[in-house]
């Protein structure tokens, strides 16, 4: 949309988001995927300073810490990777921990058919580097609508943007947020994650679903560890909405 | 750049990437049954659930209670960085006050 026409719409965001045929675009999509996404940016942010400032710490290189966020792009594997590492590194437990800690993703990417299925499968292939806890929460939060997979590639750019951003400058400025618990960032995760999930709820409530996985999360979480409650939790929550699925036509 | 660290992220950005692509084609070939349907709407809710309780199970009353508050907030308001801003500030008072 040039400012010309923005302009002729009479300046009205809402229609200036929309296209001349009067569905919004698959632009209009990715920023509003950029938009949903800021607030969770931020907090991505917060965490990438403190990952900078650990790995100067750790001795690697400016580049190299760079080349890790930029390659890699898995915050909590990242960090743990940063516990586990010596010089030279240990290639194997890095990554076997990173299967570990990861395998969450498998269920998440599990659930992207919905939103990048109708693209060419390069093309989909390629968008699923962007799959991260943060961003895919947002795009399954936002539900089903035109151009989803343009939203979720916007969510993935700011996630991106904001992790490699703040890899950099933790590296270079050091630990100005050395404990994120002061200001009570690191509730920001468990907040997003939460909001999402009765953002998600309120639109198809199944509170059984919710308990299943719970608790199955909670049990992982005490005997297992790793990526296990993600994945016992998410499969057990599924496995009763089948369950459910069958007496009635409600999930 | 020294060879075997960038060796050691080439190995985890493999894995990481790896994972997500094979979900995504286990996904692409989950047959079109009612029952499969539903586990898979309800699963990214369940996923959102497994996150976060164990989180919360970590922690104490301060955020249980904040935690109340954000969840309060998110079901009147779904623009998400009110909830997460009042989630924020709840947990930094709770933690001077208990």
């Amino acid at each position: 949309m040039t400012r010309r026409g923005y302009r002729r719409l009479g300046g009205s965001w809402h229609k200036a988001l929309m296209s001349s045929s009067g569905q919004p675009s698959a632009t209009d999509a990715f920023t509003a995927g950029v938009v949903r996404c800021l607030p969770v940016g931020l907090g991505v942010l917060v965490y990438g300073l403190v990952f900078g400032a650990l790995t100067a710490q750790k001795g690697l290189s400016l580049a190299e810490a760079t080349s890790m966020s930029a390659i890699v792009f898995a915050g909590s594997a990242q960090f743990v990777a940063l516990g586990l590492w010596t010089v030279p590194p240990p290639v194997l437990a890095l990554a076997l921990a990173t299967f570990l800690i990861n395998f969450r993703f498998f269920l998440m990417a599990a659930t992207m058919d919905r939103v990048i299925g109708d693209w060419p499968r390069p093309r989909a292939l390629l968008a699923l580097f962007f799959v991260t806890d943060e961003n895919w929460a947002v795009t399954m939060a936002e539900g089903e609508r035109r151009h989803w997979g343009a939203f979720f590639l916007g969510t993935g750019v700011v996630v991106y943007a904001s992790w490699l951003l703040a890899t950099v400058l933790g590296y270079l400025i050091g630990s100005v947020v050395s404990d994120p618990r002061q200001w009570g960032f690191d509730f920001a995760f468990p907040a997003m994650f939460l909001a999402l999930a009765v953002a998600i709820g309120r639109k198809a409530p199944a509170p059984l679903v919710w308990i299943a996985s719970a608790v199955a999360a909670l049990a992982a979480d005490r005997w297992i560890g790793g990526s296990a409650p993600v994945l016992l939790g998410g499969l057990a929550g599924a496995g009763v909405a089948a369950l459910r699925a069958g007496g009635r036509r409600a999930p | 750049m020294r060879p075997e660290v960038i060796l050691a992220f080439l190995a985890m950005a493999a894995v990481s990437y790896g994972i997500r692509v094979a979900g995504y084609l286990v996904g692409t070939r989950i047959p079109n049954h009612p029952r499969l349907r539903a586990a898979l709407a309800q699963l990214p809710a369940a996923i959102l659930i497994a996150l976060v309780v164990p989180m919360l199970a970590h922690a104490g009353p301060p955020e249980w209670i904040a935690a109340g508050v954000v969840a309060a907030a998110a079901w009147f308001v779904e623009l998400l960085v009110v909830p997460l801003a009042i989630g924020v500030v709840a947990v930094v008072l709770l933690r001077a006050i208990i």
